[in-house]
């Protein structure tokens, strides 16, 4: 049957007054979805499935899984200090990182949706650290922040300032790599600068009719109308930062003092240098509770503050 | 907003003002980085006597230039063989992935079957899942597979094309007009050939789009050569990088001259390609 479909003249037919339309087969779309059909049950249900399973269980790779009920989480909730110390770390970067990245975000798209001579070469140099790669990055900053020779104090030395340890104090460490992510908000300026540009000229004119002067544009017109993006930014900063791993891995490794062991280089620690597999799984899904319930609290608030045209 | 106004002298010089006094913190780390790798180490520290000195423009121009640190940082570690490993990578998760996310994106966009909203939504909702949730088993399953310490669990999974290529690419193809397609259809096309010569050659720049954010995609990735590898021979520039930097953590010049090795390629392509780069970033933060 399916065979013959193809095989008949179309064109004929019609011309003879038969009402026909090419008739799909009906097997060829999930010809075409395989490969990712086939990668979604291998790597995603299934290890979503058995992810679950082992954090009932203990596990070390070398021996078979053993069920031990609740026992992980309780260990976790009730007695893991380290725990709640990447938990308030990790909070602690999102709670910083997320809004003056949003404000340093839209700030710089402001300035560079002027029309000024050059603007293309600022948004380029803006646009630029967004891109070198998380370990040059990270790296780089490491020397920057160097307490004795980094470039850093060095040049606060300038003004006569003993600049801190940084990456080697516990209490300047978190702020050092609040400091490199807002270095790489060029990103994030691309996004809302192509948000500024989807702004109806309209609106603006309109507003200049009314007599509203720059202040009140931006209030009133531009961000209102940026809203979307911005939810869209925050949403996905705030499922980043608790898959903040690289940057903290390789400056820091979590020290001093365990001030930036981020949730997920303590998941990856247990996993790979304890090899509690059962227990690191346990981690991962109370960080899917935690991500799923930021996720839905942010989009409750969605309708209060995001405007759609 | 830009084309309606036209601003006042003043305000033009402040605006510049203001965009230069922003431009510094954000390039010089890079031009230190680069300073670095061309000095020698004893303009990187200062002699004891100095004591703890102040950093000042002079110190940003090497002086004499010290171009040999490349070579020589070259040859403390394998950064050929470490080049060689990623380009490799690169390659074949590119391909991989532009190809399979094109063949599955016209499954999900121009063709129908029942079931095909439901794993589309699936799909999408796979990009909201942080990976450590996948992460332990996928280990232990590459690991039963005997895959652990190879290259395959960095490059198999790219053919399983990836979701959110999928959906740049479904939202392009649903705007290529059907008429189009169901003439061929009419005259006897089947729906592969529909998909390698008439949507594939239309696709072009998203494909382009998707085969960069790959390519940087797997050049940066460290966590996947950290989980999976076990052998210098097969390390990437990433985590090559991270071990020089675990193993010789003052080596500075050396350490630079691989960060720019390492950042320069990627600085290239964005030139090369500034405008399929831009307007990938600002696609992915759209509606």
């Amino acid at each position: 049957m399916k065979q013959t479909a193809d095989q008949i003249n179309l064109p004929h037919f019609r011309r003879m007054g038969f009402l026909v339309w090419p008739i799909p087969r009906p097997g060829i779309g999930w010809l075409f979805i395989m490969p990712w059909l086939i990668g979604f049950l291998l790597f995603t249900v299934f290890p979503f499935i058995a992810s679950l399973y082992l954090s009932f269980c203990s596990y070390d790779v070398l021996s078979a899984p053993r069920w031990i009920g609740l026992a992980n989480y309780r260990d976790l909730l009730l007695n893991d200090p380290l725990f709640y110390k990447a938990l308030y770390n990790t909070l602690c970067y999102a709670v910083f990182s997320i809004p003056l990245g949003v404000a340093a975000g839209i700030g710089l798209a402001l300035l560079l949706d002027m029309n000024l001579r050059g603007i293309s070469i600022y948004r380029t140099i803006f646009f630029l650290p967004s891109i070198v790669p998380v370990v040059a990055a990270s790296m780089l900053w490491l020397w920057i922040l160097n307490p004795q020779i980094g470039l850093v104090n060095g040049l606060l030395a300038h003004i006569g300032i003993k600049g801190p340890a940084w990456l080697g104090s516990a209490s300047w460490s978190k702020t050092s790599l609040i400091v490199m992510s807002i270095w790489g908000v060029g990103g994030a300026m691309i996004i809302y600068l192509a948000g500024l540009k989807d702004i109806p000229l309209h609106l603006y004119e309109a507003a200049l009719v009314d007599g509203a002067n720059t202040w009140q544009r931006v209030r009133h017109i531009t961000l209102p109308m940026l809203t979307p993006v911005i939810f869209f930014n925050v949403v996905m900063s705030v499922i980043g930062s608790f898959q903040y791993f690289t940057q903290a891995y390789v400056m820091t490794g979590g020290g001093p003092e365990d001030s930036t062991l981020f949730y997920a280089l303590c998941l990856f620690n247990r996993a790979f240098s304890y090899l509690n597999m059962g227990y690191a799984s346990a981690m991962a899904w109370i960080l899917l509770v935690i991500v799923f319930a930021a996720t839905l609290l942010i989009f409750r608030t969605h309708r209060r503050w995001v405007h759609y045209e | 907003m830009s084309d309606a106004l036209r601003r006042p002298a003043w305000i033009r010089l402040l605006s510049h003002t203001v965009l230069i006094l922003l431009a510094i913190p954000c390039l010089l780390p890079l031009v230190w980085m680069i300073s670095t790798s061309l000095k020698t180490d004893a303009q990187i520290f200062p002699a004891p006597s100095e004591g703890f000195s102040a950093i000042g423009l002079k110190d940003i121009v090497p002086n004499p230039v010290q171009w040999r640190n490349y070579p020589d940082a070259l040859r403390f570690v394998p950064f050929g063989t470490y080049l060689q490993n990623t380009l490799m990578l690169c390659l074949v998760t590119t391909v991989g992935a532009v190809l399979s996310s094109a063949v599955v994106a016209y499954g999900f966009a121009r063709t129908r079957f029942r079931g095909r909203k439901i794993l589309f939504i699936a799909m999408l909702s796979t990009l909201m899942l942080p990976p450590q949730v996948t992460m332990i088993p996928t280990f232990i399953l590459y690991k039963y597979l005997g895959w652990y310490g190879t290259c395959l669990p960095l490059t198999v999974p790219s053919f399983m094309g990836a979701p959110f290529f999928v959906f740049l690419m479904v939202q392009f193809f649903r705007t290529i007009p059907r008429e189009l397609t169901e003439a061929a259809r009419i005259d006897g096309c089947g729906d592969i050939r529909i998909f390698a010569t008439m949507i594939i050659p239309l696709a072009v720049p998203v494909l382009a789009t998707c085969a960069l954010f790959q390519f940087i995609g797997t050049w940066n990735d460290f966590l996947g050569p950290l989980i999976y590898l076990n052998s210098p021979d097969k390390y990437t520039l990433a985590y090559g990088l991270q071990q020089f930097l675990g193993s010789h953590g003052s080596k500075w010049a050396y350490l630079m001259a691989g960060a720019t090795v390492f950042t320069v390629p990627i600085i290239a392509l964005f030139f090369l390609a500034q405008k399929t780069f831009i307007q990938g970033i600002a696609t992915t933060g759209g509606k």
